[in-house]
C-alpha cells in the first residue's frame, strides 16, 4: 500500500501536454499585440516609446533599441524577449510603466469577477438541476425563459437600469466607485472586501458591499443564464444515462441520485462552461466598469483608447489575453482532476 | 380496459404514414412557443426596418430645443405627438429606434454575412487541405476565440479607428471562429462518407466537391449559428456604440443612442429604457429563433 | 404464493405521432427459484415488461395493469420509500452495457458497497470486506485492489461481473438479467451465463432472463416466454417448446437457429417488427406468418391456454383442426403453408 498511486505517471503527462499547448497561443497572442500597435496611425516609435515630440538624437538611440533598423522577425524578437522580462513599456499619459499600473488595478477587477462568478453560481446551479429535474414545468420553463433574456442581455444597459431602479428610485445603492471617499484603506491585499476587514474602520467594509452589488449583478447575469441553462442540458442527459437506470435498480434515494450519481458526471460540461465564461466576463467587466467607474484594468483600458494611450493598450489587451489563457488552463486541469477518464488514460 | 389505439381501414395496411420531412420540420419548429415567438418579432422588426421612412412620425435626426426630454405620452408633459417622449436635443425617440431597427438589421446580416462567407472559405480549406494550411488556420482561430471577444474587438477598433464600418469589421472577425470550425468539422465527417467518395471516384475536381457536394449538407449548423451569430453581432455592435466606438453620432444606432443618454439617466429614464429595450428584445428574437431552429434540425434532441 | 404475478400489463409511451404501446396485455406468473426466459427481437418490450416490475418505467411511460404483486405485495399502490427498499435489495437487476451502466465517476468498491451500506445497514469497513467477498463470489481476480478501479479500467466482462455483485448483493429473491451477455465477447459469454447459472442454483434466487437469443435460452431456462410487439406470443416449458413450438413465430425464431439451419442456409423471418405507424389490426405477427389468413389479419388473437402453457394464435401448430381451419379462413401468407 506505500506504493504511490498508479495514476501519478499520466497525470503529471496530462499537465505538462496542456501546458505546452498554450505555448504557441501565447506566440499568436503577442504576435498580434506587436502587429496591431505598428497599424496604428503615426510614427510607431512615438507610439511605442509613450513620449511626444522625442528629440532627433534619442529618437536614433530608441530606433536602435527596438530594432527598427532590422528585419521584422529581430523586432519581434526584441519585443518577445522584453514581454517575457515583464517590461510592456510605459504609459504615454502617466509615464508609469504599463505591468504597474495593470498590477494596481487588476485586483479591483479580480474581486469583481470573483464576485459575479459566485453570485452565477449559487443562482444558476440550483436553479438549473431543479429546472432538470422537473422538466417541462412551470418553474423549468420560467428559468430557461428568464436565461434566456439574461443571456441575451445587453449589459450596459442592464446596468443603467439597475442604477435606475436601485439607486434613483429607491436610494438603496451607490452609483459608482468601489467604496465610500470618505474613507481611505490601505491596499494590502487589494481586495478591498478583504482589505476593509482588516483596517479599524467596520464600516468600511459595509461601503464595500454596497458598492459591489449592482456591478456582480450586471457582470453575473450573462454567467448566471449560461451556467442555468448548462446545468440544465448536462443534468438531463446525465439522468437519461444508464448508470442512473442502475443506481434506480439499486432503490436509491432520489436525492441521491441527482445530487451525488448525476451531478457528479454533469459538473464535468458545466466546469467547461464557467471556464469559457471567464473570457465572458473579461469583456463583460470592460462595460461593467464603465458603466460604475470602477477602478479595474477594464476601464483602465477604454481610457487608454480615448487618451490614444497606445501602449497600455497594447500591454493592457496582451496581460488579459495571458490572464484568459491561463484561467483556461487552469479550468483544463480542473477538468481532468474531476473526470476520471482523463485523468487515467492518455 | 384495452383500447385500440388505432383503427385501420384495409386490412393489414398502414395505419398511419410517418410525416414529411418539411411538415416534421414545422411540426417541431412550431411546438417550440418560443421560436414562433421569435420569427414573429423578426418579422415585425423586418417590417419596420423596412417601411422605417413610412412609418417614423418625425424624421429621426430633426433636433428642436423647446422639445427637449419630452417624457412618454402617457406621463404628464408628455404629448401623443411623441409616443416614446424625446431626447436631450428634442429628437422623437420613436422615429430614432425605428430608423435604428434598420440600422441593427443591417449590421446583424451584414456582419454574419462577411463572417460566413470567409468563415466557410477558410474551414472548407482547412478541412480538404489538411497538413500545415489546417493547424495555421485553426490555430489562428483557436488564439481569436481564446481572447475575450469584445476585448478583441475594441482593441481593433482602437487600432483602426471608432466608427460603424470598423466596428462591424471587428465584430466579423471575432465570430469568424465559429464558422470556421463548423464549415471544417463538417468537410471532415462529410468527406469520409461514401457519396463524397464516389463523387471523387468520378473524378469532381476539389473546388466542385466543396461547393457542390460538402457545402449544401452542412447548412442545417450553418443556420442555426448564423442565427444566433446575428444576435451576437447586433448586441457586441451595440456595445461598440454604447463605449462610444462604434456608429458615432448623431446616428440613431440603438447602443450610440444609449451613450447619448448615460448621462441623462437621473433626468429622464425613458432616454435610456427604450433603446436598451429594443436591443434586448431583437437580440432575444434572434436567440429564440436559433434555439428553436437548433432543437428542430438536430435529430439528436427529437424523442 | 407466486414470487411474481402479472396480469394483464400495459405500458404506453406519447409520441409525437401518438401513443406508443410497448407493452400490451402480458400476464405472468414466476415461482419462487424459478427461471424464466424472455425471449423477442429488439423492440418487442420483453425488457419495458421487466422494467415495469422495477417500478423503472422512465417519464412520460405509463403502466396500468389489473395486477403487479411482487412477493404478495401489491407494487401498484406501494409507496416510492417501501418500493426503493425493495428494489436494490428483494429485486435486483442487471443490464445489457456494462460499461455504460456502472457511473464513471465513481469506483467500483463505491459503487458496490453503496447498496450493502443503504440496504444492510452496513458501515464502512463490513460493506469492504462483504464487497470484496462478492468480488471473489463473481470471479474477479485480485477483488481488493479492483475496488479502487474506475469502470473505464476494466473490460466489459469484468464490468458486467461487478454489476452481477452488485445486483447479488443483498441476496435478492428475484434477478432480472436484461440481455446480459449481448454486449460481450462471444468467450465471455458463456463465462457470464455459467456464474449466473450457478449463483441462481446456490441462492434458490428466482431469475428472468431477457435475451433475443434462443440459444442463451436453451441452456438456461425452464420455462419461457416469447413476445413480440408488445405481446406475449407463447409461454411454454422449456423443453415443450424447443421440442414442439406451437405459435408459427416461436417455429420461425427456432429455425433461424444455425444449428438448426438446414440445407446450409440460415433461415429468417421476413418483413420488420411492426412500429407505430403500421401497427396491424389483427394479429400482430400477421403480416409476416406464413399462415395467416383473412380472419387472422382482422381479429387479434386472444392469449388462451394451450399445452401446459399459453399461447396467441388462431391457429397453433399443434392444432389437429389447423388445416381445414386455415383453409376455412382464406389463407393470405407469404407462402403457401405445405
Amino acid at each position: 500500500m506505500a506504493a504511490p498511486p498508479f495514476y501519478v505517471q499520466p497525470m503529471l503527462r496530462f499537465i505538462l501536454t496542456r501546458v505546452s499547448l498554450i505555448i504557441p497561443t501565447f506566440l499568436g497572442i503577442t504576435l498580434l499585440a506587436f502587429f496591431l500597435i505598428r497599424l496604428v496611425p503615426g510614427d510607431p516609435i512615438e507610439t511605442l516609446a509613450g513620449e511626444r515630440g522625442i528629440d532627433p538624437a534619442r529618437h536614433e538611440q530608441l530606433r536602435k533599441e527596438y530594432g527598427f533598423d532590422q528585419p521584422i522577425l529581430v523586432q519581434y524578437g526584441i519585443y518577445l524577449s522584453r514581454v517575457l522580462q515583464g517590461d510592456l513599456g510605459k504609459s504615454m499619459i502617466t509615464q508609469e510603466p504599463v505591468i504597474t499600473e495593470f498590477a494596481a488595478l487588476f485586483p479591483a477587477t479580480i474581486e469583481l469577477a470573483l464576485c459575479a462568478i459566485l453570485f452565477a453560481l449559487i443562482l444558476g446551479l440550483p436553479a438549473g438541476i431543479i429546472a432538470a429535474i422537473k422538466r417541462n414545468s412551470i418553474f423549468d420553463h420560467g428559468v430557461m425563459g428568464i436565461s434566456l433574456a439574461g443571456y441575451s442581455m445587453p449589459i450596459f444597459w442592464w446596468g443603467l437600469i439597475l442604477i435606475l431602479l436601485f439607486s434613483v428610485q429607491f436610494d438603496l445603492t451607490p452609483v459608482s466607485g468601489r467604496i465610500d471617499v470618505l474613507y481611505y484603506i490601505e491596499p494590502i491585499t487589494g481586495f478591498l472586501l478583504i482589505d476593509t476587514l482588516l483596517s479599524d474602520e467596520p464600516e468600511a467594509f459595509w461601503s464595500a458591499v454596497r458598492h459591489l452589488i449592482l456591478p456582480t449583478i450586471v457582470l453575473g447575469t450573462v454567467p448566471l443564464a449560461v451556467i442555468a441553462r448548462m446545468t440544465r442540458s448536462a443534468m438531463l442527459e446525465v439522468l437519461g444515462e444508464d448508470y442512473i437506470r442502475t443506481a434506480k435498480a439499486k432503490g436509491l434515494s432520489r436525492f441521491r441520485i441527482v445530487a451525488l450519481h448525476a451531478l457528479r458526471n454533469a459538473l464535468i460540461p458545466v466546469v467547461t462552461v464557467i471556464g469559457l465564461q471567464i473570457g465572458v466576463l473579461f469583456t463583460g467587466a470592460i462595460l461593467t466598469e464603465t458603466i460604475f467607474s470602477w477602478p479595474g484594468v477594464g476601464k483602465w483600458l477604454i481610457d487608454a483608447i480615448f487618451r490614444r494611450d497606445y501602449p497600455v493598450l497594447q500591454g493592457g489587451a496582451l496581460l488579459l489575453g495571458v490572464v484568459v489563457m491561463s484561467v483556461n488552463l487552469l479550468v483544463d486541469l480542473a477538468y481532468g482532476l474531476i473526470n476520471p477518464r482523463i485523468r487515467h488514460t492518455r | 380496459m384495452t383500447t385500440e389505439t388505432m383503427e385501420a381501414p384495409a386490412v393489414a395496411a398502414p395505419t398511419a404514414t410517418p410525416p414529411h420531412p418539411l411538415r416534421e420540420f414545422w411540426g417541431y419548429f412550431s411546438a417550440n412557443h418560443g421560436a414562433v415567438a421569435g420569427l414573429v418579432i423578426i418579422v415585425a422588426v423586418v417590417l419596420v426596418a423596412l417601411l422605417a421612412d413610412v412609418i417614423a412620425p418625425h424624421d429621426p435626426n430633426a433636433t428642436d430645443t423647446a422639445l427637449a426630454l419630452k417624457p412618454p405620452f402617457w406621463q404628464e408633459g408628455g404629448s401623443i405627438a411623441y409616443p416614446l417622449g424625446t431626447d436631450p436635443i428634442g429628437r422623437d425617440i420613436l422615429s430614432r429606434l425605428i430608423h435604428g431597427a434598420r440600422l441593427s438589421l443591417l449590421i446583424g446580416i451584414a456582419v454574419v454575412a462577411l463572417s460566413i462567407i470567409i468563415g466557410t472559405v477558410l474551414g472548407l480549406v482547412a478541412g480538404f487541405f489538411r497538413g500545415l494550411t489546417e493547424i495555421f488556420i485553426m490555430r489562428l482561430m483557436d488564439i481569436i476565440l481564446t481572447l475575450p471577444s469584445l476585448l478583441l474587438a475594441i482593441v481593433i477598433v482602437a487600432v483602426l479607428g471608432p466608427g460603424l464600418m470598423n466596428a462591424m469589421l471587428a465584430v466579423a472577425l471575432v465570430i469568424l471562429p465559429h464558422y470556421v470550425r463548423l464549415a471544417r468539422a463538417a468537410v471532415i465527417t462529410e468527406t469520409s462518407k461514401d457519396y463524397v467518395t464516389a463523387a471523387r471516384v468520378s473524378g469532381a475536381g476539389t473546388t466542385r466537391l466543396m461547393f457542390r457536394e460538402v457545402l449544401p449538407n452542412c447548412t442545417a449548423p450553418l443556420i442555426v449559428q448564423a442565427s444566433l451569430g446575428i444576435s451576437t453581432a447586433i448586441l457586441d455592435a451595440a456595445a461598440l456604440g454604447f463605449l462610444g466606438l462604434g456608429a458615432q453620432p448623431p446616428s440613431p444606432e440603438w447602443g450610440t443612442m444609449l451613450a447619448d443618454a448615460r448621462e441623462f439617466v437621473l433626468r429622464a429614464w425613458w432616454v435610456v429604457t427604450f433603446p436598451g429595450l429594443a436591443i434586448l428584445i431583437t437580440v432575444l428574437a434572434f436567440n429564440l429563433l436559433g434555439d428553436g431552429l437548433r432543437d428542430a434540425l438536430d435529430p439528436k434532441l427529437k424523442r | 404464493m407466486a414470487l411474481v404475478e402479472i396480469e394483464n400489463l400495459s405500458v404506453e409511451f406519447p409520441t409525437q405521432g401518438g401513443i406508443m404501446r410497448a407493452v400490451d396485455g402480458v400476464s405472468l406468473k414466476l415461482e419462487e427459484g424459478e427461471v424464466l426466459g424472455v425471449v423477442g427481437e429488439s423492440g418487442s418490450g420483453k425488457s419495458v415488461t421487466m422494467l415495469a416490475l422495477m417500478g423503472l418505467i422512465p417519464f412520460p411511460g405509463r403502466v396500468k395493469a389489473d395486477k403487479l404483486t411482487f412477493n404478495g405485495r401489491d407494487l401498484l399502490t406501494i409507496s416510492d420509500k417501501e418500493r426503493r427498499q425493495l428494489t436494490g435489495k428483494d429485486v435486483a437487476m442487471i443490464f445489457q452495457e456494462p460499461m455504460t451502466s456502472l457511473n464513471p465517476s465513481f469506483t467500483i468498491g463505491f459503487q458496490l458497497t453503496e447498496t450493502l451500506r443503504l440496504h444492510e445497514g452496513m458501515d464502512r469497513k463490513a460493506a469492504r470486506r462483504r464487497a470484496i467477498e462478492l468480488l471473489e463470489q463473481v470471479g474477479i481476480p485480485s477483488p481488493e485492489s479492483r475496488l479502487s478501479a474506475f469502470p473505464h479500467q476494466l473490460s466489459g466482462g469484468m464490468n458486467q461481473r461487478v454489476m452481477i455483485a452488485m445486483a447479488i448483493a443483498c441476496n435478492p429473491k428475484l434477478l432480472i438479467a436484461d440481455e446480459p451477455t449481448t454486449a460481450l465477447d462471444v468467450t465471455i459469454q458463456a463465462q457470464i451465463l455459467d456464474l449466473l447459472m450457478t449463483l441462481q442454483k446456490e441462492r434458490n434466487m428466482g431469475l428472468v432472463m431477457i435475451t433475443h437469443n434462443m440459444g442463451v435460452v436453451a441452456d438456461t431456462a425452464q420455462r419461457v416466454m416469447v413476445m413480440y410487439a408488445g405481446q406475449i406470443m407463447e409461454e411454454r416449458a422449456a423443453t415443450d417448446l424447443f421440442a414442439s413450438p406451437q405459435h408459427p413465430y416461436t417455429a420461425a425464431l427456432l429455425a433461424a437457429l444455425p444449428e438448426r439451419s438446414e440445407g446450409g442456409r440460415l433461415a429468417t423471418i421476413p418483413g420488420v417488427v411492426p412500429g407505430l405507424y403500421d401497427r396491424p389490426k389483427g394479429c400482430l405477427f400477421s403480416p409476416r406468418c406464413a399462415y395467416a389468413t383473412e380472419h387472422s389479419r382482422n381479429v387479434r388473437p386472444d392469449l388462451r391456454p394451450w399445452a401446459g402453457g399459453h399461447i396467441r394464435c388462431h391457429y397453433p401448430l399443434g392444432d389437429p383442426n389447423r388445416n381445414a381451419e386455415i383453409q376455412h379462413d382464406h389463407p393470405v401468407g407469404t407462402e403457401a403453408a405445405s
